[in-house]
Formats: C-alpha cells, structure tokens, sequence
C-alpha cells in the first residue's frame, strides 16, 4: 500500500483514498476482460464468416472444404434423425464409455506404479529401462494389434487410451514422488508413521500437485486412444462417424464429427480443473495461471 | 563427561561417534569425529559451532535418521537401531504438511501412532490452546505467520510428550523479536514436560539464555572442543538475561572457545586453507541420491494467482 501513495508521477495533490483506488482498479479490469472478449468474438465472425463467405462464392471448393451452414445442416441431421450407426447419443456415449474406463484404468495403473518406483529405489532401477523401451514405441500403431486381440468391440479402444494415459501420467507421479520435500518425510517418520502411511498420508499428497497436472493432457490421451482406435475398426463411436463421413467425402461430416468431440473435450477439461481446485486447494498460489490455458 | 561411572542412565549417550559420508563429487567427507557427548534425563543442552561442523549430524545420528559409521549412540543407556519413539525432533525448516490445516498436522503424531482421531484432535486443541493457537485450528501452515508456523512444529513435536527433543536451528529463520519471543514460549513448554533437549545453534546468545550445559564443536570434522556449564537461575526470560552480569561472563568465555572454530571455518569456506580436506561449503548427504535416469515430465505449473493491477 505505502507504494500506492508515495508513487508520485500521476498522483495528483489530493491523494485518492484506497477505495478509489481499488474501484478504479476493478473497472480497468473488466473493461480489459470485455475487450478481451470483443477481439475473441471477432475473431471467431471472422474465420466462420468468410469460410461461409469462401464457400457460398465458390472461392473455396464446398465439397472438399464444406461450409459452416453444410456442418450445421450435417448436426442438425445426426442429432434429429440419427447416423448410420445408430442415434448420435449412443455414438457419443460408446466414445465417451472408452475414453474414461481408458482414462480411469490408465491413471490408477500410472498413478500405483509411479509412486512405486519413485519410493521404492531398486525397483525404479530394475524397471527403468523396460519402462523407457514401452515409452519409445509409438503407441497409436498398439491400436491395430489391440484390434487384432479384441476384435472391433470397445475393449481394443480401451485398451490403447490405458496405454496412452499410463505413460503420461507414470512419468508425473514418479517425478512428483521423488521431488517430495524430504523434511516432510523425516517429519512424518519421527511423529511415528510407518512406511506405508509415510506413502498414503505424505508422499501422494505431496505428489498430488505433479499427478494433477498430468490428468489434462492424460484425458485428451484416452479421447486420442479412443478415437484413434475406432477410426481404425469400429461397429459404433465417433470416431467411426468421422471415418464413414471420410469414405464418402463427405467433408462436413468430418468437421461434424470433430466438433463434437472438441465440446466433449472442454467439458472434460472443465471437469478436471474443477477437480484440481479441490483436490489443491491447500496450495498458496493458484495452478492453472490466470490467462484461462 | 565420566560417562562409565555415573549413577543415573544419561537420556543421551554419544560415544566416539564418527559419521563420513560420500559427497556427491565421489570423495568421502567426515562430518563428526570421535564425538563424546551425554545429557542428562531433563537436561538442556545447546550445541554450538561454526558452519558444516556437523551439528545437524549430531541430531540425525541420535534421532536414528541415520546410522553412524562408527560409534555408539544410546538413549536411556540402549542402542539406537532405528527410529525411537521417545525422540521428537524440530527441523530447521518447515516441516508441516502444507495440505493440512493447523489442527491436523498437529493431530499427526498421534494419529500416526494409531490414537483414534477424536482423541487425537482433542489432544490437538489442547496444545493448540498450550502454544497460543486457539482459533487457527482451520487454518493452513502457508497462512499463518513465521513465528505462529513455528508454534505449530513445537505443538505437533511435544504433542508426543518426547523423553527427548531434538532442534536443529528451530528459529533460525525468524526475527529477533519474535525469536526471542518464541524462545520464552520454548523454555515454558520445557518446564512442563522436562524433555531432554539438544538443541542446535549458530546463535551462541540463544544457547546460553535456553540451556543448562553448552557445547562447543570444532570445525569440521566436528568433534567436542569444550563443555560449559550455564547456571543461570530459571525460570529465565530471555528478553532480560541477556544483561545479566553472569551472562555476559558467560558469553565473553565460550566465545573466546568458538571464535577460533568459526574463523577457521571461515577461513576455510573462502578456500583460504588449502590444508583442508576436500569439502564443500555445506555439505549434506541429502544431495548424493543420483538421478534413476527417467526423463524429466511436464512440471506442473505454478504461475502466481493473479494480483489486482493497482498502480
């Protein structure tokens, strides 16, 4: 505060008082926000408008770029009359079942396994290399092996989103188990906690911040893995909407089909930040920074 | 000091305790050599020396946080093996769970040791309410100030009700009012539950007010250089004593035994000695853990919260 009022370039004789101060403040900032707000909203008229514009000129092929109104038109459809797999519910509700059984078996295994290896030292030493072999192989061609051991049901979709989300995940955990304050767990350990509570009272609370952080990429993971595997071979899901919607070139269909999944993305990534804000509330300074990234 | 013929059992036996470690560089670094050291059941004990005398060390040993390399450590006349549960210990810094509200990191001993929670947060307001700090039960360490974060440790350390408590440097990082403040505080809890108490300090002024018996550690390879005896009358209020006659007699002599210590080590720090052995300006066994070879993750991050843009 005594910065405020010694600050001398715009102050004037009378000094305001901190009320005005702070008020002044406020109103700058939401004006900033509401700016802000304005440019984002142009943006978005202006990319929609003239790809409509480019599209309804014949500037852009319609066909190979489709159009706004063509996408709209194609929602309209999937969500009144359904798709050729079924009502647009049940597509959605097959991908959003893969993606967080995926999401869900991939964070407990990556979560248990990283905190393992980042307290138990030999074991890290034993499993860092076959740990490192799994990371280097590119996960996304797992997905047609997967077919080939599940078949086109759910399970192969499932499994590559586990396989996608451990690694993110396991890397976090183990990280964050090993940059534990080692004060805490000397403090822990002379109050009288074993080595078990020492893990479940001190070292995965501590850890928490870094398993948190994971969880936002980990989810986009298990929608890649969901999504990736049902483009390759599915009987339902969105992802086998975008790929009939590619067969018959039909390019509205594929914006369709993406746009729905981006909505279903931010839903989750709404849910996880919620999430996080629990989970962390006891830490002094926010997380996700204050730009809304 | 006749340690072998001395009718009671002393809390704490040191007995030609030498610890080395490895430094990270691959050498070998003696932190303590050859130190005797007891206190007595009850006893306030300050040990002083200069900086990387291995001080620090000297609690870890006794705390059973680590093994010497060689030497004997007992408490109550037994063997150390492994964590004691008579023993508390204060850390220089803090050391309460950040994710736990006061009254829970406090209640932590005791939870650990398997009381049931509503005796043991019952327990917890009671020495909340000893320390001060009734009507901070809900608050989180990173709330509350730098003295009242360091009332928490004491409640959440003597909650145990430890035979002996160990204090490395426990108030170190706060001001000299509310040092001396904290200090008052320390010897009134003392006085209640009559721990065995060695606390470790830079601050020669902190030991003579706290204790009944200062030792002095030479530079390291830390070894016991001299013992002195304090008998000032209790109960003490620190803020006065430091005028005390006997007190700056005291002071003037144990400095004129550790001024010598501290300027080596000064001395020494500033690579003035090439006769020393190889070491490092702090050394801590801590930073020797060698990395297991994972590549480093997406940190999370930790951009501060928005502050009001007020100019």
């Amino acid at each position: 505060m005594s910065e405020l009022a010694t600050a001398p370039a715009e102050v004037p004789a009378d000094e305001p008082s901190e009320a005005e101060l702070l008020r002044a403040a406020r109103s700058r900032r939401r004006l900033r926000g509401l700016l802000v707000l304005c440019v984002q909203f142009v943006l978005v008229a202006l990319v929609l408008g003239g790809w409509q514009l480019g599209a309804s000129r014949g500037v852009l092929d319609s066909f190979t770029y489709g159009s706004p109104s063509g996408v709209v038109g194609q929602l309209r459809t999937w969500f009144e009359h359904g798709t050729a797999s079924g009502s647009i519910w049940h597509n959605i509700a097959v991908t959003m079942q893969e993606t967080v059984l995926g999401f869900v078996i991939g964070v407990v295994a990556g979560v248990v396994l990283g905190v393992a290896l980042g307290r138990v030292r030999a074991l890290a030493e034993v499993m860092a290399p076959f740990i490192k072999a799994g990371n280097a192989v590119p996960r996304v061609v797992l997905g047609s092996m997967f077919i080939i051991w599940f078949g086109l049901g759910p399970s192969g979709k499932v499994a590559l989103a586990v396989v996608l989300v451990f690694f993110s995940v396991f890397f976090n955990a183990f990280q964050g188990t090993r940059e534990v304050d080692g004060n805490l767990i000397d403090n822990a350990r002379v109050l009288g906690a074993s080595e078990w509570q020492v893990t479940c009272r001190v070292v995965v609370p501590s850890a928490m911040t870094w398993i948190v952080a994971s969880l936002h990429a980990a989810f986009g993971f298990a929608l890649i893995g969901a999504i990736v595997g049902e483009v390759l071979g599915a009987q339902a899901g969105l992802g086998q909407l975008i790929q009939q919607a590619q067969g018959q070139f039909n390019a509205d269909g594929v914006y369709a089909g993406i746009l729905v999944i981006a909505v279903l993305a931010l839903a989750a990534e709404f849910l996880i930040t919620r999430f996080e804000r629990r989970v962390l509330r006891w830490r002094p300074t926010a997380l996700s920074g204050s730009t809304g990234l | 000091m006749n340690a072998t013929t001395t009718d009671a059992v002393p809390a704490i036996e040191l007995r030609g305790v030498t610890q080395r470690f490895r430094t990270p560089s691959g050498g070998v670094h003696t932190a303590l050599h050859d130190l005797d050291m007891t206190v007595a059941p009850g006893e306030f004990c300050a040990v002083v020396g200069p900086t990387g005398c291995g001080k620090s060390t000297t609690l870890s040993l006794i705390s059973g946080l680590k093994a010497a390399s060689a030497g004997r450590t007992l408490l109550h006349g037994e063997p150390v093996t492994s964590l004691d549960r008579r023993v508390g210990f204060m850390f220089q810094t803090d050391a309460a769970f950040p994710w736990r509200t006061v009254l829970d990191n406090v209640a932590a001993g005791p939870r650990f040791r398997g009381v049931s929670r509503r005796d043991a947060v019952a327990g917890a307001r009671d020495w909340l309410r000893r320390v001060g700090l009734s009507g901070f039960e809900d608050r989180l360490p990173h709330q509350l100030s730098g003295g009242m974060r360091k009332r928490v440790a004491l409640a959440q350390t003597l909650i145990n009700e430890p035979e002996i408590l160990l204090m490395d440097e426990p108030f170190s990082a706060l001001d000299v009012q509310t040092r001396q403040i904290v200090q008052d505080e320390l010897l009134g809890l003392w006085e209640l539950t009559r721990p065995a108490v060695v606390f470790v300090t830079h601050d020669l002024e902190e030991a003579i007010a706290l204790a009944d018996k200062v030792v002095v550690l030479t530079v390291g390879p830390g070894t016991v250089k001299d013992t002195f005896t304090i008998d000032l009358p209790r109960p003490r209020r620190v803020q006065e004593i430091r005028f005390d006659a006997r007190f700056v007699a005291l002071y003037e002599r144990i400095w004129t035994s550790l001024r010598d210590e501290v300027r080596l080590a000064y001395a020494r720090s500033a690579g003035a000695d090439p006769g020393a052995p190889t070491k490092d300006a702090t050394p801590s066994p801590a930073t020797a853990t060698t990395a297991t070879g994972f590549s480093a993750p997406s940190e999370p991050a930790t951009t501060p919260s928005d502050d009001a843009e007020v100019h």
